[in-house]
């Protein structure tokens, strides 16, 4: 089972990095961009186990390490 | 009193502060490895700066379940005085031991040069000795000192007194210039500039000094 884990800063938290690619894109001559926000991807190898109980767990992983949930959102998949 | 400067993987302001406590202001100071489990001999708590474990996934984020915070977040509840210098100022945030988080600079840039900071309040354990509205000149580097808080977070640290320092001129995109914010209780310090960085005469400025000289003088009359 694998686990995908996406994890963006909140709407309402500046993203400095997101802006400064948003610029570039905009200099390249793609002005149709309006915004942009950049996050992070990670993925988990979690072997074989039961889905109810592995969703569980991701919850708790994303909550206490793999997101700061002051100033970010995560979501997952599992498959 | 007794300074223990706690080292993680990555921590490079360790040496800095040690010296500063053990050889320019002649106090009792040991390094605490991030792997102890006890700190109940000290009075002070050091968690400098530096890159804890890479700065992976978010500044401090791995560093706060390193086994010595356990141990520092037993000692701070017991009312001990904790300090956390530039990315030990990131490790509270992540630990919960200080409320908000630390967002990228403003400009993307690493920032590192002296900086003005005001006194807002002397009525905490670290800046005593300070004058209120008294103006330090202490030096930053970071790349991720833009400190966030939501608006509710934000109003119960300005009712309570507790951003000890603010930027007079903002260098990284902070949140109402905020450089250094104590918990509730008082007794958990964390700020972006370096003090140890300023507190010699050679380096330029001596201002740090005085924070490190308001922990003294507090544990000293206890």
């Amino acid at each position: 089972m694998k686990a995908k884990v996406y994890v963006t800063l909140k709407r309402s938290v500046l993203d400095p990095q997101g802006k400064a690619v948003q610029h570039a894109l905009s200099s390249m001559g793609f002005g149709e961009v309006k915004d942009v926000r950049v996050g992070k991807f990670i993925e988990l190898d979690l072997g074989s186990g039961d889905k109810t109980q592995a969703e569980q767990k991701i919850k708790s992983m994303c909550e206490k390490l793999l997101a700061n949930t002051v100033i970010e959102d995560f979501k997952y998949e599992l498959n | 009193m007794k300074f223990g400067v706690v080292v993680f993987p990555g921590s490079n302001c360790d040496h800095d502060c040690y010296h500063v406590l053990k050889h320019v202001l002649k106090k009792d100071a040991e390094f605490v490895w991030h792997k102890d489990r006890d700190v109940s001999k000290f009075d002070c708590i050091v968690l400098p700066g530096g890159f804890s474990y890479g700065d992976y996934l978010r500044t401090g984020a791995i560093a706060r379940f390193s086994p010595v915070m356990e141990a520092v977040k037993k000692h701070a509840e017991k009312g001990k005085l904790v300090i956390g210098i530039c990315n030990g100022f990131q490790v509270l945030l992540e630990a919960g031991l200080l409320p908000g988080a630390m967002l990228r600079n403003e400009s993307l840039k690493f920032i590192c040069k002296f900086v003005t900071l005001r006194v807002e309040s002397t009525d905490s354990p670290f800046t005593k000795k300070a004058k209120k509205g008294g103006l330090l000149r202490i030096p930053v580097a970071h790349g991720e000192g833009n400190y966030f808080a939501d608006a509710g977070t934000l109003a119960e640290l300005n009712k309570n007194s507790q951003v000890l320092v603010r930027y007079v001129d903002n260098p990284n995109g902070s949140l109402e210039n905020i450089a250094g914010i104590c918990n509730k209780e008082r007794n958990v310090f964390g700020l972006m500039p370096h003090p140890e960085r300023a507190s010699e005469e050679e380096l330029g400025s001596t201002d740090g000094r005085r924070i490190f000289e308001s922990i003294i003088e507090h544990c000293g009359t206890r």
